[in-house]
């Protein structure tokens, strides 16, 4: 049978099956599953059973098609596909592989529905699956939220099955047996008389079956590789220093660029002299860009020295010129004008608070850089009618789209090339590096160029997590919380994100009162109510998003209840929470920790207590009171996360994010003066190191509802389990970020 | 003149003032040790020289005496340092990008120090930034690649 006739076979995708619920109008569309890209392409021999598997002679592949970041989606992802395809995961290889919409993210969107991650009513349950409808019509394949796992939970495991009874059917074909006397075994079919067929002889023959619409997957109590601490597939690669970053790619021929733009985020580039830089050593052309220029050289270091040597006239930025200014707007936005959303309004709060011994705070927090540990970077090669893109992103079919936009090229004949990350953050999911990397192409058609920013480019160009103020008033009755009025006010992130690819946003931002509307707390007056302030700096996703301050506010604030209420704040949650997998985390962090111990002099612990994207999570933080100030003592972490599929990565995710909420709340600040930003490398923004990092317990619980992904939901109790926790040791109740601008460290 | 890179001579034609980092990677083409910052704040970069760990984004070629080794000097994904099984054995790597210059820093610390404590560990490491947070992994599989060298 030729090529032709299988391919069309192969582009019954299974990916979409799992998906459950759908509308009426287009429904038959959204049924009809995309193209499968691997059939694109495709090496002589080689042949691609699903999208997610790909076999030739020389072995099995499995496409991964989510960022690699340090999340280890890569092994868990592909364990999915190996554990119904029934291969070890040492015997195949893993890869990103292309762009396309066939690999969409339909999780990605769930938590933006305005119902809470607890419910799991008709209503909620409905919205959800309505929100995978957008997700697979916009073809996004992206990562973040915490979606991957979820996303590739049953569609990955289909994909594995589908592929193992293709090969089934085309060895039973071949021995002329039926299906049901055959098994297969690490990678091979093996026949009656316990012959072994390995898959790679069958991959061809395989094909020409029809992938089965539904097939079963295998129950929890025969998984091999899931539910295991399996070794990542990428640790010796990242060992020994040969994991390929976007950094690393070399090409022949192949020229290096750095960058220089405004350093007023948006700002025009009125004019520039490069007459200097053209003439400094291995520099071979300047190439405008908009908002300022790259240089194109023999060497990263010539390109960074010549762009230093160009003199620029820059144009103003749009936006306030300084941090305190945009403080000023933030707080200039509570009220009726700016409300965004009140997606929790229960009791009558303002009947609660008359009255009442009402406790109030303000609190606050600045703006902050991803600051990945891989700068920006990326490279492009425009030839010949085709365009390669190699680039660390979240998003390959937004630089994808991207690329279509500034080439005019048609899609099939960009090709997106999507290495290991050096870190994303969110940062990963913007596009405009790659944009820049394709202008110089243009520009340089036929020559491979490779653009790196400099460090400085990197932090001064980012797109910041947005700095937000939150404003509380509360009551204590019996001993409990009894009214909880909360206000959040900041910049909208997706209509900053939004806004950069031309669209605007309907409806309120989820974002803006992310785990804070939606906390399983029953406080009979509870109201949270969100405000947007009109974008300012850019802002964009930041590892846990709106958890990542709101997590801070509402926890501190419940601490100081706790302490209005003169109750032990383990107890008061305990008392307030009825949501199963919620009560456990915090009785497991409490017996993990010892909670009500005694402490040596001088020591405070403080608990935390968030759920966000759909995970419970609660931590102890202890540290200790010293002459050379704060030593982070300990810390303990308990997580649900429904089903747990790698707990060793799941641990390390845990103890990652608490590292990088640690590390923002002890010292992260981005400050804007004179319309640029002001802090341009890691002297002056820097992160927790390890003198600093306290020991982290993590125990991993599985009472959850759902499976769930754990990249960003450690990250939000950080902040405000270590607030409570210097509130406990020296008194003083720290209500704004980063605590070292009130508190030395050690 | 020339530098001895991983055993081997290489000339160096080119300005004097480039940084060993961008030698070793866009003329040599080896992309071991990373750009992080540029200015020997995060230690992604880090070479031995002579086995003290350097920060090769910050020193310039012309000032380079002695030999110098990178990670893929270290050792390979066939024959790995014992620092590097210890990494894998821990699953250290996240992103992974900084782990180079950290093997690297982990290396000569337990090349001096046979026993090294958990303050010759903060020491010895500090300049070694991970935004992954890979601190705890890190900690206890120096300790592991040193108890393993000591029983060498």
């Amino acid at each position: 049978m030729g090529r032709a006739a299988t391919i069309t076979r192969r582009t019954l995708l299974i990916g979409s099956v799992a998906v459950a619920g759908g509308v009426a109008i287009g429904y038959w569309r959204y049924r009809t599953p995309y193209p499968n890209p691997l059939a694109d392409n495709l090496p002589d021999g080689a042949t691609a059973l699903t999208p997610y598997v790909r076999i030739d002679q020389a072995g099995i592949t499995i496409i991964a098609p989510r960022a690699e970041m340090g999340q280890g989606v890569h092994t868990t992802l592909a364990a999915l596909v190996a554990e119904e395809l029934d291969v070890a995961l040492d015997d195949v290889s893993v890869e990103h592989g292309p762009a396309s919409k066939a690999y969409f993210n339909a999780a990605m969107f769930e938590e933006g529905i305005p119902r809470p991650s607890t419910d799991e009513g008709w209503l909620a349950r409905n919205m959800r699956a309505f929100s995978r409808v957008p997700a697979k019509f916009l073809g996004m394949q992206i990562t973040g939220g915490s979606s991957s796992t979820p996303d590739g939970f049953i569609k990955m495991r289909k994909a594995g099955a589908a592929a193992r009874q293709m090969l089934l059917a085309a060895a039973a074909a071949r021995l002329d047996v039926e299906v049901s006397r055959l098994r297969t075994d690490s990678g091979a079919v093996v026949a009656p008389d316990e012959t072994r067929i390995p898959y790679t002889d069958l991959a061809a023959a395989a094909a020409d079956f029809n992938p089965p619409r539904d097939p079963e997957l295998k129950p929890r109590s025969r998984w091999r590789l899931l539910g295991k601490s399996l070794p990542r597939v990428d640790a010796v690669a990242k060992s020994t220093g040969t994991a390929e970053y976007a950094i690393d790619v070399r090409l022949p021929g192949m020229r290096y660029a750095a960058a220089r733009m405004n350093p007023k985020l948006g700002g025009a580039l009125k004019s520039f002299d490069a007459s200097t830089a053209e003439a400094m050593p291995g520099v071979e052309r300047i190439v405008p860009l908009e908002g300022g220029v790259a240089v194109v050289a023999t060497n990263t270091w010539y390109a960074v020295k010549a762009a230093d040597a160009i003199r620029f006239d820059w144009g103003d930025a749009p936006y306030p010129k300084s941090t305190d200014e945009m403080l000023a707007n933030i707080e200039a936005s509570f009220n009726e004008e700016h409300r965004d959303s009140r997606f929790r309004n229960d009791g009558d709060i303002d009947t609660a608070l008359i009255e009442a011994d009402v406790v109030e705070a303000e609190y606050r927090v600045p703006f902050l850089a991803h600051a990945t540990m891989e700068p920006m970077n990326a490279t492009a090669l425009l030839e010949n009618g085709r365009l390669d893109v190699w680039v660390g992103t979240q998003g390959p079919t937004l630089v994808q789209d991207a690329a279509v936009r500034i080439t005019g090229l048609e899609p099939e004949n960009v090709h997106v090339h999507t290495p290991f990350m050096g870190g994303g953050f969110g940062r990963r999911a913007e596009t405009d590096i790659a944009e820049q990397a394709i202008e110089i192409a243009r520009a340089m058609a036929g020559t491979p160029v490779k653009l790196t920013w400099t460090r400085e480019e990197d932090m001064t160009h980012d797109v910041y997590r947005p700095a937000a103020i939150a404003r509380f008033r509360g009551a204590i009755a019996d001993g409990l919380p009894s009214a909880f009025d909360l206000e959040l006010a900041t910049l909208s992130v997706f209509e900053s994100q939004m806004g950069r690819i031309g669209m605007s946003m309907p409806g309120p931002d989820v974002s803006i009162v992310q785990a804070a509307w939606d906390q399983p707390y029953a406080i009979p007056n509870y109201r949270v109510t969100g405000y947007r302030t009109p974008v300012m700096l850019p802002v964009g996703s930041w590892r846990s998003v709106g958890a990542s301050q709101n997590g801070f506010f509402h926890e501190c604030i419940m601490d100081e209840l706790a302490l209005a209420a003169g109750v032990d704040p383990i107890e008061m949650r305990l008392r307030l929470i009825e949501h199963g997998p919620s009560r456990k985390v915090v009785e497991a962090v409490a017996e993990m920790s010892d909670w009500g111990a005694e402490l040596p002099a001088g020591h405070g612990r403080g608990i935390a207590f968030v759920l966000s994207f759909g995970v419970p999570v609660a931590e102890v933080i202890e540290v200790a009171a010293t002459a050379n100030g704060l030593r982070l003592v300990n810390a303990w972490a308990a997580v649900d996360v429904g089903t747990a599929l790698d707990p060793g990565i799941i641990e390390s995710q845990v103890q990652s994010g608490i590292n990088f909420g640690l590390a923002a709340a002890i010292m992260g600040e981005i400050e804007v003066r004179d319309g640029q930003v002001q802090q341009d490398n890691f002297h002056a923004y820097d992160a927790i190191r390890i003198n600093q990092a306290p020991p982290i317990s993590v125990r991993i619980l599985e009472n959850g509802a759902r499976i769930r992904g754990i990249g960003e939901p450690g990250l939000p109790p950080a902040a405000p389990a270590l607030g409570n926790a210097i509130y406990a040791a020296t008194g003083r109740r720290i209500r704004e970020l980063p605590f070292a601008k009130h508190v030395r460290f050690t | 003149m020339q530098i001895k890179i991983n055993g081997k001579a290489h000339d160096v034609t080119v300005e004097p003032d480039m940084p060993l980092l961008w030698f070793l990677r866009d003329e040599l083409g080896m992309t071991g040790p990373k750009f992080g910052c540029g200015i020997a704040m995060c230690g992604a970069c880090t070479v031995l020289i002579d086995g003290q760990p350097m920060r090769s984004c910050s020193l310039p070629v012309s000032a380079v005496r002695g030999a110098v080794t990178t990670i893929e000097g270290l050792g390979t994904p066939d024959a790995m340092h014992a620092v590097q099984q210890a990494w894998v054995e821990h699953q250290v790597a996240q992103c992974g990008y900084c782990q180079s210059g950290q093997i690297m820093s982990a290396a000569a610390l337990i090349e001096r120090t046979a026993d090294p404590t958990d303050a010759d560990i903060d020491r010895a490491m500090a300049g070694n930034l991970c935004r992954c947070g890979t601190y705890p992994r890190i900690r206890a599989a120096i300790k592991t690649a040193a108890a393993r060298l000591r029983e060498a």
